[in-house]
C-alpha cells in the first residue's frame, strides 16, 4: 500500500498541476476581456486569480469542483436537506439505482446467453454477430427509442433507464463468460467423461467455477459500461433527476462548475462500485482457494 | 485360467486431417488379463495413448473391435469400470485434495459417510494422509500426482488406465512413485494399463510390455516378463532385467522406430 501511495501521488500532482495550468490558459480570453471592458489594467497573477475564480468559466479549477462538490452533498447533509432536489446525493441514487438495477439484467442477460452459446450449437454460430451487432449502434440514438417503446406499454420510471444500461452491460459479461466456461482444456473435459459425469454436473463443477476469474473482470467491465448506459439513459429523455439531468442542465445553462462537479461524481461512483466488485472478487476468490 | 479383462481384435482408428489419413492404430490384437500390468511403449505416434483411450471410450475405433470387462468401451466407462490418470494431476485449484478426490465421488452419487470414509481410505494408499485439507498448489508435482491417482481409485474400478502419468516428474521423484505403484498394485490386484516411453519404467513395473511403432501405429513385440512380483529398485541392476530392456529396445528399433 505505501509502495503505491506514492506513484499515485505523482501522478494526482500531474493531473493538478495541468488542470490549473489549462484554466489559466481556456479562461484567460475572458478575464482580458472583462479587464478591457471595465478599462483597468489587471497585472498577470490578477488575471491569473481571475480565471480560477469565475462564475461561467470555459474550464473551472479544481477547488471551484471540490467547492460546489462541498455545497451539494456535505453541506446539505449538515444542513438536513440530503435528498432535496438540488443535492448531488439525490441525483448520485437516481443514476445509481438504475446503475445497479441494469448491472443486474445485464450481468444475468449476459451469462445466461453465455450459456446458451456454450451449449447450444445454433446459438453458437448465429448469437455473436448480433450481440456485436448490438454493441456498434450508438446508444444515444436507441436510447430514446427504448423510453418511448416502453412507455407505449405502460412502463416509466426507472425500468426502462435500467434497460438502456443492461444494453451496454450484457456485452462484455457475454464475452468475458463464452471465454469462461470454455477455458476448461480438453483433459478436464475428458475426465468429466472418464467418470460420465452428466452435462449439468459438468457445468456446475468445472465449467462455472473455471470462469470465475473471468466473470469478476467482465463485470467490472460492464459496471462502468451500466452507470455510462444510465447517464446516457438520463440525457436525451429530459429526466429531471439523476447525473445525467445534472449535466444537461448544467449545459443548458453554462453551468461549467455544476457540470464538472456531476462528471467528476459520476467517476468516484463508479470507481467506488469497480473497487466494490473487485472486493467481492477477492473474497470469492480466496474462500476459492484461488488467490 | 484366467479372466480377459480387456480384448482388442484387428482395432484401427484412422484420423482424417487436412494432409490426408493418419493411420493412429492399425490392427492391433492384444489381449490383457485380470490383474495383469501392461505397458504401452514406443515413440511418439506410435498409438499407445490412442490404444489407451479407445479402452476409455475417450477416442472411437474405426475398425475391428474392443470389449472391456466383455463390454463396450461405451457401456464399461458408464459403469465405471476404470479409473484414468492423466499426464498431467488436473487437480482443481478451487478444491483441497479432499475436496478433489470427492469429486468423482459426488458424481456418481456416492452418499457423505462413504465419501469420507473412501477419501481417507485412497489418501492412505497413496501416502498423502493428512493433506486432505490442502490445496494443490501447496503440494508437490509427484504429490499431486499421486493425489489424482488417489482420485482414480476412489470409486473402486477394477481397471486403472495411466497414461504418462510420471512423464512430466524428474527421475528421483518417478523411481519412488513407481516403487510406490507397485505396492499399490500389488495390494488392491488391479489390471493396469500403463503408457510411457522409458524402457526402464516399463521393465521394472510391468507384468507384460506391448512395444509399439508408428505409422501405422501397431504393436511390434509383446514381452512377458519374468521378473518375480517382488520387485525391490534395485532389480534394474541384475541380468535379467537387463535382458528384457535389451529386448524392449530391439523391438523399439525393429519397428522402424529410428528410421528418421
Amino acid at each position: 500500500m505505501r509502495k503505491s501511495l506514492f506513484p499515485i501521488l505523482t501522478v494526482v500532482a500531474a493531473i493538478f498541476v495541468i488542470w490549473y495550468g489549462a484554466s489559466v490558459g481556456l479562461n484567460m480570453a475572458w478575464a482580458k476581456d472583462q479587464a478591457t471592458r471595465a478599462g483597468t489594467d489587471p497585472s498577470f497573477s490578477e488575471l491569473v486569480a481571475n480565471t480560477w475564480s469565475q462564475t461561467k468559466p470555459k474550464l473551472p479549477a479544481p477547488h471551484q469542483v471540490a467547492v460546489e462538490i462541498w455545497n451539494t452533498t456535505g453541506e446539505m447533509i449538515l444542513n438536513g436537506r440530503a435528498f432535496s432536489k438540488r443535492s448531488l446525493i439525490y441525483h448520485s441514487w437516481i443514476t445509481l439505482s438504475a446503475t445497479g438495477l441494469g448491472f443486474l439484467l445485464g450481468a444475468g442477460f449476459g451469462i445466461l446467453l453465455a450459456i446458451g452459446i456454450v451449449y447450444n450449437r445454433v446459438m453458437d454460430m448465429s448469437v455473436m454477430p448480433w450481440v456485436i451487432a448490438s454493441q456498434t449502434i450508438p446508444i444515444l440514438a436507441i436510447a430514446p427509442m427504448i423510453i418511448v417503446v416502453l412507455n407505449a406499454v405502460g412502463i416509466s420510471g426507472l425500468l426502462p433507464k435500467a434497460m438502456i444500461s443492461m444494453y451496454l452491460s450484457f456485452f462484455p459479461v457475454v464475452v468475458g463468460m463464452v471465454k469462461g466456461l470454455r477455458s476448461p482444456g480438453m483433459m478436464q473435459l475428458d475426465q468429466m467423461k472418464t467418470w460420465s459425469a452428466t452435462k449439468g454436473q459438468e457445468f456446475w463443477r468445472l465449467r462455472l467455477p473455471s470462469s470465475m476469474p473471468y466473470l469478476f473482470t467482465s463485470l467490472k467491465v460492464a459496471m462502468a459500461a451500466s452507470l455510462v448506459g444510465a447517464i446516457v439513459g438520463e440525457l436525451p429523455t429530459g429526466a429531471v433527476a439523476g447525473l445525467g439531468a445534472r449535466l444537461l442542465a448544467g449545459s443548458y445553462y453554462g453551468q461549467t462548475i455544476q457540470i464538472w462537479s456531476a462528471l467528476i461524481m459520476a467517476a468516484a461512483l463508479a470507481a467506488v462500485l469497480v473497487a466494490l466488485i473487485g472486493l467481492i472478487q477477492k473474497i470469492v476468490l480466496k474462500r476459492m482457494g484461488m488467490a | 485360467m484366467t479372466d480377459t479383462v480387456i480384448s482388442a481384435k484387428d482395432l484401427s482408428l484412422t484420423f482424417q486431417t487436412n494432409d490426408g489419413p493418419v493411420h493412429a492404430l492399425k490392427d492391433v490384437t492384444l489381449d490383457i488379463q485380470k490383474g495383469d500390468f501392461v505397458s504401452f511403449i514406443g515413440p511418439s505416434g506410435c498409438g499407445k495413448t490412442t490404444f489407451l483411450r479407445c479402452m476409455a471410450d475417450l477416442e472411437h475405433p474405426t475398425g475391428g473391435s474392443i470389449t472391456v470387462n466383455g463390454v463396450s468401451p461405451e457401456e464399461a466407462r458408464k459403469s465405471r469400470a476404470y479409473g484414468y490418470v492423466f499426464q498431467h494431476a488436473g487437480l482443481y485449484p478451487w478444491r483441497t485434495i479432499g475436496g478433489n478426490i470427492r469429486l468423482p465421488l459426488e458424481i456418481m452419487g456416492y452418499g457423505k459417510a462413504d465419501q469420507d470414509e473412501r477419501v481417507q481410505r485412497v489418501l492412505d494408499l497413496v501416502e498423502l494422509s493428512g493433506f486432505e485439507k490442502k490445496f494443490p498448489w501447496q503440494l508437490s508435482g509427484g504429490m499431486q500426482q499421486r493425489a489424482s491417482i488417489a482420485r482414480a481409485l476412489a470409486f473402486d474400478a477394477d481397471i486403472l488406465l495411466m497414461d504418462e502419468p510420471f512423464g512430466a516428474l524428474d527421475e528421483i521423484v518417478r523411481d519412488h512413485l513407481n516403487e510406490q505403484l507397485l505396492h499399490l498394485w500389488d495390494r488392491t490386484n488391479k489390471t493396469i494399463g500403463f503408457v510411457t516411453h522409458s524402457i526402464p519404467e516399463a521393465v521394472y513395473l510391468s507384468t507384460k510390455i506391448v512395444v509399439m511403432s508408428p505409422r501405422p501405429g501397431r504393436i511390434s513385440d509383446v514381452i512377458e516378463s519374468t521378473l518375480p512380483k517382488e520387485r525391490p529398485l534395485d532389480i534394474r541392476d541384475t541380468p535379467e532385467f537387463l535382458e528384457i530392456a535389451h529386448r524392449v529396445r530391439e523391438g523399439l528399433r525393429a519397428g522402424h522406430a529410428y528410421d528418421d
